[in-house]
């Protein structure tokens, strides 16, 4: 199967910009015969591939996104219903199944195009192919932020106007009249002339023959009657009562259950297995040797845990087997030392001449940073159910990227992709994590090798040992300030390459950069962690910036801001967190201010931090966040994206490291891997600015600045300067889950 | 033979009395409102009532709580009425993924039961033991104590930044 990477995708994106230029004539056309099978119900009218409506004139839209606590499905129906003209009472939505048919190639679009702007003309040629890549590469991803800014600006939007120009063709057509005198609102559309007024669904059959424009007009931010209100979530009563039924909760007939130990160090193997006596527990169905993991088959998943606990398992030898956290770290610093002696780094930003200037300078201030790998602990540990039959194979649970996930099983299985099918749950989080397949895998398998439904859940210590991790880092910086105190050359090198690719890179007006990477692989599983290279370079470079600003006897504030004089959107953002969390008031003794902005996914986000440091003890009092996504579809929801998005970094920032001992984790569940808590959390406020630019995402931008704001405040409050993380490393943290 | 009250039923079950709790709710009565997160007492998902208090169905042995009353999240609710906790979870757009929130409720319906006007660090202290990782810490705290002060929970959109605040950068 082709293997989906981001960078992958803009490669795919660019050749594939190259090409329909030259008019690649594939046009989307009219798809609902082929896409009705597998959405539409009995009443249920498919107009476009995005929204049927029923007789009743119920709205549905089929989102190809999925949930994972982000509200993406509630904002995106939004988005679809408003250019649609529908009454918000009628709406609901549905997830997009995991079919080719239905990749996402609206995401695709947005961030492979980002930016670009199509001539209408050329709109169906830009869509036909790049769905022809996104089927190809099995795209239905949540992940990136880019629910509302790609799959809702170029996927919802679109699809809700076109239905409504079809549903417009089609009323003017049966109605005889021309359409320019039919008005779409509320659900119904109206003849002004003659007084006639009928509902879309009246309609809806008629339109469902005809063919979307690709490039239909969209509204007006002036004429949203839906983007930009707070509409309560579509998904939450259900989530107050325990009715909700996520994948860990689903059932099939004669389901059995599952617990499993993998191999504790990376690469590992099932060398020898003593199962004896887990299989003389009544009620044990199967002790499975997975060669990189053993499972054990139950009739309720306690009984699959004790017998799993009986289970002696000799794993094979490694070559990673002596590794540790601190015997890494001495890798990155040796390798970055070798790369920078012989010049053999890879140049990532290049800005004047960075290294002329330090290397003739008398006066350059060094830092050196790191932080560690990091889990994503998602609040429902991973699972999946499994049936196996002569048909196929089914697979219940909670992916960031279903079709994925159906042609990774049916890779897995050696099955016909078409006989793999994915029931998608809305997950109990994802933060990167649920982006990865292994889980539903491994059902798989043990679905076939007892022949049974197996529900295989994974314990905590499971989940925090075998995540696919933020990396560990170690960037090391070097600057060299003008007669103002100003950088004049700013040098960045670090580990550890991935995406976003401008995650590194400053907005501050610096005339000399040098950023570039050293590659210093390690057998730790990397994987997208909510922001990505955002979490680690925000904490980098927003804590040297800080520096640099004391250095040069500044407020770090005002430093920034006259660094930003050529990115007024930055600026504005960040004179609103200042202004809001009162930056010009002095706080008392022990307590500080810290700053921060960093632009990720398209958003542009600043957050103030308030501390006291105080008999040893650290408390975050207050967090204060400016954001600026463009235009906030869903004000309530951003707001809540970003209070989730800096607790998510502040418990990082505070407890959280995974480490490596003897090539394995050392940690398991939340008493060693801590959590911040109600008892701790800060109070958080968020001010959002509507500039109407670009929009951006919302799930991920709130992270990344959490940690350097924390750290420059409690510089600011205590004189520690933190360049570690996680900080209760440091004295002034107490130790605690 | 192991008898428990749970949700105002009487029911009994053959399993082994060191079973926690939890997997007897899940797996034999197919009350799933109740979630695994730890296994370990460390972050709440699992909360449930017994005799009215809040406990840890992950650790606490089915034999241990025989003949008790125990009450779920499935069992707050009086047919379809939601409590006012409930019903202020939706008007302050509390849950994100939702998965801790049954745990949540549970702890914040025993703190409210044992102590109906709880001080803002009361609240902070006694919600301590259930993570969210989604973070949604401030909105919990809000519905507490909007119930506690007994503000009628109703969505308000207005209050939740319904106006457009527009301010071109």
């Amino acid at each position: 199967m082709g293997k989906w990477t981001r960078r992958a995708f803009i490669t795919t994106g660019v050749l594939g910009g190259g090409a329909l230029l030259v008019g690649v004539g594939l046009r989307m056309g009219n798809r609902n015969e082929e896409l009705a099978p597998l959405v539409a119900g009995r009443g249920e009218q498919l107009v476009n591939a995005w929204v049927k409506i029923g007789q009743d004139n119920a709205v549905v839209a089929i989102i190809p996104q999925c949930e994972m606590g982000q509200g993406a499905q509630t904002a995106l129906a939004q988005m679809l219903a408003d250019e649609l003209d529908a009454r918000w009472e009628d709406v609901s939505f549905m997830e997009a199944p995991a079919e080719d048919a239905y990749a996402n190639w609206s995401m695709a679009k947005g961030y492979a195009l980002a930016g670009v702007n199509i001539p209408p003309i050329l709109e169906g040629s830009v869509n036909g192919l790049l769905f022809q890549a996104t089927k190809a590469m099995h795209l239905q991803t949540t992940g990136g932020s880019l629910s509302v800014r790609s799959t809702g600006v170029y996927g919802m939007r679109v699809a809700g106007a076109a239905a409504r120009e079809m549903l417009l063709a089609a009323a003017a057509d049966a109605w005889q009249v021309d359409s320019a005198e039919l008005d779409a609102r509320q659900g119904r559309i109206a003849h002004r002339a003659s007084n006639r007024e009928a509902p879309f669904a009246e309609f809806a059959a008629a339109a469902g023959r005809l063919s979307p424009n690709a490039a239909p007009t969209l509204k007006r931010p002036e004429d949203f009657k839906l983007m930009g209100r707070s509409k309560p979530r579509l998904d939450i009563p259900a989530k107050v009562d325990g009715s909700l039924v996520f994948a860990i909760d689903a059932t099939v007939n004669g389901m059995k259950h599952a617990a499993i130990k993998a191999a504790p160090v990376f690469g590992a193997r099932v060398a020898a297995m003593e199962d004896k006596a887990a299989r003389q527990m009544a009620g044990v169905v199967d002790v499975v040797n997975l060669d990189d993991a053993v499972a054990v088959v139950a009739d309720n998943y306690w009984l699959a845990e004790q017998a799993l606990k009986s289970v002696r398992v000799t794993w094979s030898e490694t070559d990673n087997d002596d590794r540790s956290s601190e015997g890494i770290f001495k890798q990155f610093a040796a390798d970055m030392e070798r790369d920078r002696a012989g010049g053999t780094s890879t140049e990532d930003l290049a800005r004047g001449d960075a290294q002329a200037v330090i290397g003739n300078a008398d006066n350059v201030i060094r830092r050196s940073y790191r932080v560690p790998w990091l889990a994503h602990t998602c609040m429902e540990p991973m699972n999946a159910l499994a049936r196996v039959t002569a048909s196929g194979c089914e697979v219940w649970t909670g992916s960031q990227n279903p079709l994925g996930f159906k042609h990774a099983v049916a890779e897995a299985l050696e099955l016909e992709p078409e006989r793999v099918a994915i029931h998608q749950h809305m997950m109990g989080g994802g933060f990167g994590r649920r982006s990865r397949p292994d889980v539903a895998i491994q059902a798989a398998r043990l679905a076939r090798a007892t022949n049974l439904p197996v529900k295989l859940i994974w314990s905590r210590e499971e989940d925090v040992r075998h995540d696919f991790y933020r990396p560990a880092v170690l960037s090391e910086f070097r600057a060299v300030l003008d007669e103002r105190g100003n950088p004049l050359a700013w040098e960045n090198q670090f580990v550890d390459k991935h995406e976003p690719v401008e995650a590194p890179h400053i907005p501050y007006d610096v005339p000399n950069q040098y950023v570039h990477f050293t590659d210093s692989p390690t057998h730790v599983p990397f994987g997208a962690w909510r922001s990505v290279d955002h979490s680690q370079h925000g904490f980098f470079t927003e804590s040297f910036i800080d520096e640099l600003a004391y250095e040069a006897g500044r407020d770090p504030y005002e430093y920034r801001r006259d660094l930003l004089a050529h990115l007024p959107r930055h600026r504005a953002v960040l004179d609103k967190a200042a202004q809001a969390a009162g930056w010009d008031q002095p706080l008392g003794e022990g307590r500080g201010r810290g700053i921060s902005l960093q632009q990720s996914f398209g958003t542009i986000v600043a957050e103030v931090v308030e501390v006291t440091v105080a008999d040893g003890d650290l408390t975050v009092d207050r967090v204060v966040v400016a954001v600026d996504a463009g235009f906030a579809v869903s004000p309530d929801g951003l707001k809540a994206q970003m209070e989730s998005g800096v607790i998510y970094g502040l418990t990082a920032a505070l407890y959280g490291e995974i480490s490596i001992e003897n090539g394995a984790v050392k940690q398991g569940n939340f008493h060693d891997y801590g959590a911040l808590r109600m008892d701790r959390a800060p109070v958080i406020e968020t001010h959002i600015i509507n500039s109407m630019e670009h929009w951006g995402g919302a799930g991920e931008p709130g992270t990344p600045g959490s940690a350097p704001a924390l750290a420059n405040a409690i510089y600011a409050a205590s004189g520690i300067r933190i360049r570690e993380l996680p900080i209760s490393r440091y004295e002034l943290v107490p130790n605690r889950a | 033979m192991i008898e428990l009250i749970v949700n105002d039923q009487v029911v009994r079950m053959d399993v082994p009395p060191d079973m926690p709790l939890l997997w007897v709710l899940r797996d034999h009565l197919e009350l799933t409102g109740t979630k695994f997160g730890c296994g370990i007492a460390q972050c709440g998902a699992c909360t449930v009532h017994l005799d009215g208090s809040a406990i840890r169905a992950c650790v606490t042995p089915v034999g241990s709580v025989a003949g008790r009353r125990i009450t779920t999240i499935e069992g707050l609710s009086r047919g379809d009425a939601l409590t006012p906790l409930q019903q202020a979870w939706i008007a302050h757009q509390v849950p994100q993924c939702g998965y801790c929130q049954s745990g949540q409720i549970m702890s914040a319906t025993a703190l409210l039961a044992q102590n109906p006007n709880p001080g803002d660090d009361e609240i902070r202290t006694a919600m301590a033991g259930n993570i969210c990782r989604c973070g949604m810490y401030g909105r919990i705290h809000k519905a507490i104590r909007a119930v506690a002060d007994g503000a009628v929970a109703i969505w308000d959109p207005a209050a939740q930044g319904d106006a457009r605040e527009v301010q071109h950068g």
